[in-house]
């Protein structure tokens, strides 16, 4: 389709040019998808998180599936950083599509020395999974907070030249704050969200579902709530919003760019129909062809808000 | 040297392949596909197993006996499973296209699949994973099983046999009636020893002594096993103590099925060294002497 149909589907993420705007999300992709889809059919590839610490991960079960979506505590089983320049980096150097390397790391300047280390030919571009305890507030994630993301986000600013994005946590009151705070301390994209903590119990055992107790939960489930961060979000900051959580469908994805998203990623979606990230790209196609808009980036922050229908959230908080 | 029954698709080939179809020019094609397959057949083997045949795609069809599937349950009343639920192969037919299942309804997944009647569409997603290597100086094989391990090894009989194998099945339920796939070694010449809880005959000791007739007849030159971890020690025992090979199929919780998520990681005892590995991509068949129950 894509030769023919002149629709322009590339964008661009703050410095760094994508054929099109769809990606996977940290932690849902890894090498074995090659067999499944066309790797040099995507926007870019986003690895797994790594750590510079050998991790083992989180005890079993690792996920439990809830109506619409799924909840994992699968931890960062990570090898270290050696082990990712020599054995998963070449993998992805066959291809043409930008490599985007999820990093994170228990202190502020453990982040900043593993994007320098990380900041080698090959990697186009840095993801601060900053959705992560920090040893340094008594385990609460950096990106619960404006102050701390604000100061892992200029720490990592000075350490790396790369394009530089900050994953945020949905866990927080104000996310468009922290996305403020990482804007002003130099990051180039924020990526809106990772998962939403969340539990589950066994009826029968009367125990918790996951082997860690708590875990996150992604898919369809947390769609309408993660798109209205996008949309808060792309109204606090002008460095691009990327788009994550919940997105199955070329609708989905169209839904987030006309909410303010300039790319968007793809996780839990890939566990259900592998080739996802490809059919997507495809309909964003097709419905550009269908509504006459020449290029992807025109939806991005599209949806139309008449002033008189500013929201009034109110109702939804009496205390405030 | 062991024949890799599964090429595509070890933990080294991968990398290959991938790095092969980028520089070659060559258009590229999946080798793992979802797809819509027709229902041609599902229907009950015994009060607790269905049997499932499908109509699919020529990549699906050509899977290897020890891979899986993953499948798209439809929703039982009531209930809706999220994820995919792996499927061993049961049976594959590549000049009809078809495969097959063997299945226990246990859970909404397989609640869901109970409702499926000929005609109607599942979406399956494989073949997945490594499955059985077979040598081929092997003159005779033992196939150990129980539960929906019998499922498993099923496909094994009818590889053996073209590769020129005898097989021993030792079939382990709980009830004769519960046994399933007899008929199926039956047909492909295989002999079966079947041992059941309810006559008292599959207890390990006794296990054990069958398995080691067997050996001492010369007709066990590797062991494979699924669905056990008792019995899988008990071959892990004799293996060790006798100087043979075998391959054990083993099961996890799956989420992706194709080395995503690390949900589905097991415990092997490589060398010494615990290491981890993902059962639907670096497995799901392991060396027998690696696997940890
Ligand atoms: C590689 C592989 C091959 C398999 N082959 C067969 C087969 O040929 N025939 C057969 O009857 N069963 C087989 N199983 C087990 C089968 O996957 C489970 O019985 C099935 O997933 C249960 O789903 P449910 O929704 O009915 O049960 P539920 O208990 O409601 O399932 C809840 C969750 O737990 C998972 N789960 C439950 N039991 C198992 C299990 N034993 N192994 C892995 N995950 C499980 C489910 O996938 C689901 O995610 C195989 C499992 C694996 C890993
Ligand atoms: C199994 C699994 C593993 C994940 N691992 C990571 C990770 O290592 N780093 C990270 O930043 N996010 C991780 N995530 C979160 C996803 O990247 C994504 O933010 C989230 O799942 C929401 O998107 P989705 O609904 O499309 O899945 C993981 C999600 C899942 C389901
Ligand atoms: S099920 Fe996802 S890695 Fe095995």
């Amino acid at each position: 389709m894509s030769a023919a149909s002149n629709v322009d589907l590339s964008v661009s993420i703050g410095g760094l040019t994508l054929r099109n705007p769809v990606m996977p999300a940290s932690g849902t992709f890894a090498e074995g998808l090659e067999k499944v889809m066309d790797f040099n059919r995507l926007g870019a590839f986003v690895t797994k998180t790594i750590t510079r610490e050998l991790r083992a991960g989180n005890p079993l079960p690792r996920v439990v599936e809830r109506p619409g979506g799924l909840i994992n505590a699968i931890g960062i089983p990570s090898k270290g950083v050696p082990y990712f320049i020599e054995t998963i980096m070449p993998h992805y150097a066959a291809y043409d599509t930008p490599l985007v390397v999820s990093i994170s790391a228990p202190t502020a300047e453990g982040f900043a020395s593993l994007a320098a280390e990380l900041s080698i030919p090959g990697v186009a571009a840095i993801e601060a999974n900053i959705s992560c305890p920090n040893i340094e507030e008594d385990g609460k994630a950096f990106a619960m907070r404006a102050e701390s993301t604000q100061k892992v986000t200029r720490l990592l600013r000075t350490a790396t030249e790369l394009p530089l994005w900050v994953k945020l946590t949905p866990n927080t009151g104000d996310v468009p704050e922290v996305a403020r705070a990482a804007e002003a301390a130099g990051a180039d994209a924020v990526v809106v969200a990772n998962t939403i903590l969340s539990m589950a119990i066994d009826l029968k055992s009367f125990k918790p579902c996951l082997g860690n107790i708590m875990g996150g939960l992604s898919g369809p489930a947390i769609k309408p709530i993660v798109l209205r961060q996008v949309f808060q979000c792309a109204k606090a900051v002008k460095i691009p919003v990327i788009g994550c959580g919940g997105i199955s469908t070329a609708d989905d994805a169209i839904e987030y760019m006309l909410a303010g998203a300039s790319a968007v990623q793809v996780g839990t979606a890939t566990f259900l129909q592998p080739a996802a990230m490809t059919t997507i790209i495809d309909g964003l196609e097709a419905f550009c062809l269908r509504r006459e808009t020449p290029r992807v980036a025109d939806l991005i922050r599209g949806v139309i808000i008449e002033e008189a229908d500013e929201p009034d959230l109110a109702w939804l908080d009496p205390v405030s | 040297m062991s024949i890799q029954l599964d090429q595509a698709h070890t933990t080294a080939m991968p990398i290959a392949t991938a790095a092969g179809s980028a520089c070659s020019g060559a258009p590229w094609k999946a080798s793992i596909v979802a797809e819509l397959a027709e229902v041609v057949r599902n229907e009950a083997v015994n009060a607790e197993y269905r049997h499932l045949v499908v109509n699919c795609s020529e990549e699906a069809a050509a899977a290897q006996p020890g891979q899986f599937f993953q499948l798209l349950c439809p929703q039982p009343a009531g209930e809706q499973p999220f994820l995919r639920r792996p499927m061993s192969l049961y049976g594959a037919d590549p000049d009809r296209r078809q495969v097959e299942f063997l299945y226990k309804v246990t859970g909404a997944g397989t609640r869901g699949l109970d409702t499926l009647k000929p005609g109607d569409r599942l979406d399956i997603m494989g073949p997945l994973g490594v499955g059985f290597a077979l040598d081929p100086g092997w003159r005779h094989i033992v196939a150990v099983g129980r539960g929906a391990g019998l499922a498993t090894l099923a496909p094994l009989a009818r590889a053996a046999r073209a590769n020129g194998a005898q097989v021993t099945a030792v079939f382990s339920a709980r009830r004769p009636d519960l046994l399933v796939s007899v008929d199926l070694f039956h047909r492909h010449r295989a002999d079966v020893i079947a041992v059941t809880d309810s006559e008292q005959t599959s207890g390990p000791a006794n296990v054990e002594r069958i398995l080691r007739r067997l050996i001492a007849d010369g007709r066990c030159d590797a062991f494979f096993t699924c669905g056990s971890s008792r019995l899988m020690r008990v071959q892990q025992r004799l293996a060790r103590e006798v100087g043979l090979p075998g391959q054990v199929a083993m099961e996890q919780q799956m989420a992706c099925g194709i080395g995503l998520c690390y949900c589905c990681v097991r415990d092997f005892n490589v060398n010494g060294e615990i290491v981890n590995r993902r059962v639907c991509w670096d497995g799901p068949v392991f060396d027998l002497m690696e696997a940890l129950p």
